[in-house]
């Protein structure tokens, strides 16, 4: 596979086969969205584009702001009511679709991610405004759930006609003695998702977290931000955290309930697993209660035995660094075992990653565990640090879209703010490698040369699979059946498809023997569209077909691309 | 049947003029319906001698979609037709959605069919043309011919000329044209010459000059038109006029609206000549 690639890249640029498709202007924005990885120390002198707008008529990945509010962000939340304040078709196509899973201590504790909360708006109410019928709605959930707290949701609609979600929810605080809070999260705001990400963690921040000051006693006390429990991976962190002795207070938001947040700011640390989605977050509440944060990742085993190692040298203890590196030593006999025979079979395999904000870095990890080599990955809906690392923060221009999202101000609490650590302790921890509040980005850790490419399109796609028929490719549903009918196995990496967990050592094991199963698997290869068979050969389709084939020939196919292209 | 719709700024006195228009044309025997396409729903308090109308969009709020053409059209001043679209209060919802309810469901209910013997009839519609729902009548050929009530005030000017803007916008796909400006005097230095370049200037016509007097105010309060309130004042004459030029006019055109340089000349060489 690296010697198809060279040969291809020796009949041209990778880039110019992108982009020749594009009217100039658009080549122009997106040719700045695509860059070569050059390992430096300065900034990057070819920094790249992310974070802008998508050209309209581009077939993006993306979604929209009330999907990253709604359901990344306080989606896996179990005892929070959310309510979809629209017509109903947001609510329900956003319900349970990211496989997020959660654990009520008992089976009398409060769940409701089963159910799907909308007010159902109907033409009536676009016309009269929707207010008095989100009122109902917030009375009919309180009195039939009873519920600690109940979050409204803005859908597009909702922002056009200007009804006020944050006076409803005032109103039904008030009334109802139960905390309500409003999310200005219509859809079309912001470029992406990434903008209802942050409109998630202003409004929790400002509602919720705080609430509780219950003093922490464990002196291992951390908050986990950024991990949704989907397909069960925050479960496997709980249970890896607690064999090692470490306290979880509140997970961000995987597994999570209200009370867990209303007392996170009681935690020592935030370990930020998704830098995208929580960001925001991990810097409110070090610039108001003091917690500082690191970046940690549990997908990958030796990313997850580094994350550990992280936590326990920011407590400073030899206990807990002890039992660290005993639940690591019990891990990694059978991680090894299976790695080696997921090497066997995948070395020198391809992966494509497009995907996420953060996913597209972390799964890297995997795959480089079985010896399989990254032939181009990119974000969805990230920014420009999640490439380049939080170094370039200041250089990157704020454009409108971004100064569209609030900003809170915030500073610290005059009661509740505690430093967690002497300056000298921090600043001797600096010196051994431990990072506050810095995240490197996913480019530092691909090969130099590597193609990284922000918001891909499905042309683009195309013609990336095209050219170097990766054995895998990572994406979501939206791309998933295009990819397979191309011939080549899709791994989705937000829903995991029908499997997980992947975090943690256990995650890592199942991850390298689903991907063995999908890379080794042959069948895609074997299936034959009908405009392949030789009776429609004269059809148009047909005759599409085949001018795609010669250039993909062209394009270095090789004789392994046979099946799908015969 | 002719589809008429009436625009201009706000508080120009459109719903005023279409009435008293309107109540002309039948006083010549034509067959109207008024559409009023406010959510204020006072477009029809004239001809039906109170606000007594039921809106569209209540009955349909009240009724669920089980709505007759009876209990939204109720008839006014010598058999006029009298619709109100209706819509929310101030400040909620969205009454452009409204009007585009509104009138998919006249149709709908046959309000427009041929058995109805309609010579035609006229939406008065809120104010400019702000957003989709107010330009709902002159799209997809629900009203073919446009007149702009407008003064010799400058924003009335510049009210008239956006209107036309939106006219061109839809002209070209929906057929609709500008029939001409109906100047509602208010008195301005040289308003008849003032308007009637404007009208040169966007290649139409002044239809006609209606100048100002307090009957059409006396009438207002009597919840009448002039022409039932008192059908031998000179203003009554005025309306009859109007209503004749209309149902005599042949000139329809796609507007030509001007750059705002050029409207503002026309203010300095008319508005300050006297």
């Amino acid at each position: 596979m690296t010697t198809k690639r060279t040969e291809s890249e020796a009949q041209g640029d990778i880039k110019d086969a992108l982009l020749r498709a594009y009217p100039p202007k658009v080549a122009r924005k997106r040719a700045q969205q695509m860059q070569y990885h050059e390992p430096t120390d300065d900034l990057p002198a070819k920094p790249i584009k992310a974070n802008t707008r998508t050209v309209p008529g581009i077939i993006t990945q993306r979604g929209c702001t009330y999907a990253g509010c709604k359901g990344v962000v306080l989606g896996p939340t179990r005892d929070i009511v959310n309510i979809t304040h629209g017509p109903i078709g947001c609510g329900f196509y956003s319900w349970l679709t990211r496989r997020n899973q959660t654990r009520p201590p008992t089976p009398e504790d409060a769940n409701f991610m089963n159910y799907c909360f909308s007010t159902d708006m109907q033409e009536e109410n676009i016309i009269f405004g929707g207010e008095k019928k989100l009122k109902e709605a917030i009375q009919e959930a309180y009195d039939l759930f009873k519920p600690k707290a109940i979050g409204v949701f803005s859908t597009c609609p909702v922002g056009l006609i200007g009804d006020d979600v944050h006076a409803v929810s005032r109103e039904m605080e008030a009334k109802l003695g139960i905390t309500i809070f409003g999310f200005s999260c219509e859809g079309y705001r912001g470029v992406s998702q990434s903008a209802g990400h942050h409109i998630a963690n202003n409004q929790l921040f400002k509602h919720v977290v705080g609430l509780d000051d219950t003093p922490q006693t464990h002196p291992f006390a951390i908050n986990l931000l950024g991990e949704y429990n989907i397909g069960g991976d925050a479960f496997v962190i709980e249970d890896l955290l607690q064999r090692c002795g470490i306290h979880l207070v509140a997970t961000f938001s995987g597994n999570s309930s209200f009370d867990f947040f209303a007392n996170s700011h009681t935690a020592d640390l935030n370990a930020v697993m998704c830098h995208r989605s929580i960001n925001y977050m991990a810097d409110m509440m070090e610039k108001k209660f003091g917690i500082p944060w690191i970046k940690i990742n549990f997908i990958g085993a030796e990313a997850t035995a580094k994350s550990l190692r992280k936590i326990a040298q920011f407590f400073d203890s030899d206990l807990l660094e002890q039992q660290v590196e005993k639940v690591i030593a019990e891990e990694m006999p059978a991680v090894l075992e299976a790695q080696k025979r997921a090497r066997r079979r995948l070395e020198g395999k391809t992966a494509m990653l497009f995907v996420g904000g953060s996913r597209a870095h972390h799964y890297q990890t995997l795959f480089k565990e079985m010896g399989m080599k990254i032939a181009a990955a990119g974000y969805e809906f990230a920014h420009r640090d999640d490439y380049e690392g939080r170094r370039v923060l200041d250089s990157i221009q704020v454009d409108a879209d971004s100064r569209n999202i609030e900003e809170l101000e915030v500073h610290p609490d005059p009661q509740r703010f505690k430093p967690r650590m002497a300056d000298e302790t921090k600043a001797r921890l600096e010196r051994e490698g431990l990072k506050f509040s810095e995240y490197e980005g996913m480019m530092p850790d691909m090969d130099p040369g590597a193609l990284v490419i922000d918001d891909i399109s499905h042309h683009e796609m195309e013609r990336l699979i095209d050219r170097y028929r990766p054995d895998i490719f990572c994406a979501g549903i939206k791309e998933k059946y295009g990819i397979q009918k191309m011939g080549i196995p899709c791994k989705q990496l937000h829903s995991y498809d029908y499997g997980g967990p992947y975090a943690g050592f256990a995650g890592a094991i199942e991850f390298y023997e689903e991907i063995d199963r999908l890379v080794n698997c042959r069948f895609l290869k074997k299936l034959r569209a009908p405009w392949h068979e030789v009776g429609l050969a004269s059809s148009g389709l047909a005759a599409e077909h085949q001018v795609g084939r010669v250039e993909t020939e062209k394009g270095g196919s090789d004789s392994s691309d046979v099946d799908y292209a015969a | 049947m002719r589809k008429v719709a009436i625009y201009g700024k706000g508080g120009i006195g459109k719903s005023t003029t279409t009435q008293n228009t309107v109540a002309g044309l039948s006083e010549q025997g034509k067959k109207v319906m008024v559409v009023g396409c406010d959510p204020k729903a006072d477009s029809t308090r004239l001809l039906l001698g109170g606000l007594a109308q039921k809106t569209v969009l209540d009955t349909l709020r009240e009724e669920g979609e089980d709505v007759d053409l009876d209990d939204v059209c109720k008839p006014g001043f010598r058999g006029t037709l009298c619709v109100e679209s209706g819509g929310p209060e101030p400040g909620v919802g969205c009454a452009g959605r409204g009007i585009i309810t509104s009138v998919n469901l006249l149709e709908q209910l046959g309000a427009y069919q041929e058995d109805k013997n309609l010579d035609y009839v006229f939406y008065d519609v809120l104010g400019d043309v702000v957003c989709g729902g107010f330009a709902m009548p002159i799209r997809e050929g629900k009203a073919t011919e446009i007149y702009i009530v407008v003064s010799g005030e400058m924003m009335a000017m510049y009210a008239a000329n956006n209107i036309c803007k939106g006219i061109v916008k839809f002209a070209e796909a929906g057929g609709v044209r500008l029939g001409g400006l109906i100047c509602n005097s208010r008195k301005v230095d040289n308003e008849a010459e003032m308007i009637g370049a404007l009208a040169d200037e966007l290649g139409t016509q002044m239809i006609h000059f209606v100048p100002r007097d307090n009957d059409v105010q006396r009438a207002e309060i009597n919840r009448k038109t002039v022409i039932e309130w008192k059908p031998e004042a000179p203003q009554a004459d005025q309306y009859r006029h109007l209503a004749r030029s209309i149902d005599e006019n042949d000139m329809f055109v796609i507007p030509k609206p001007l750059k705002v340089d050029r409207l503002e000349t026309l203010l300095l060489d008319y508005g300050l000549a006297a």
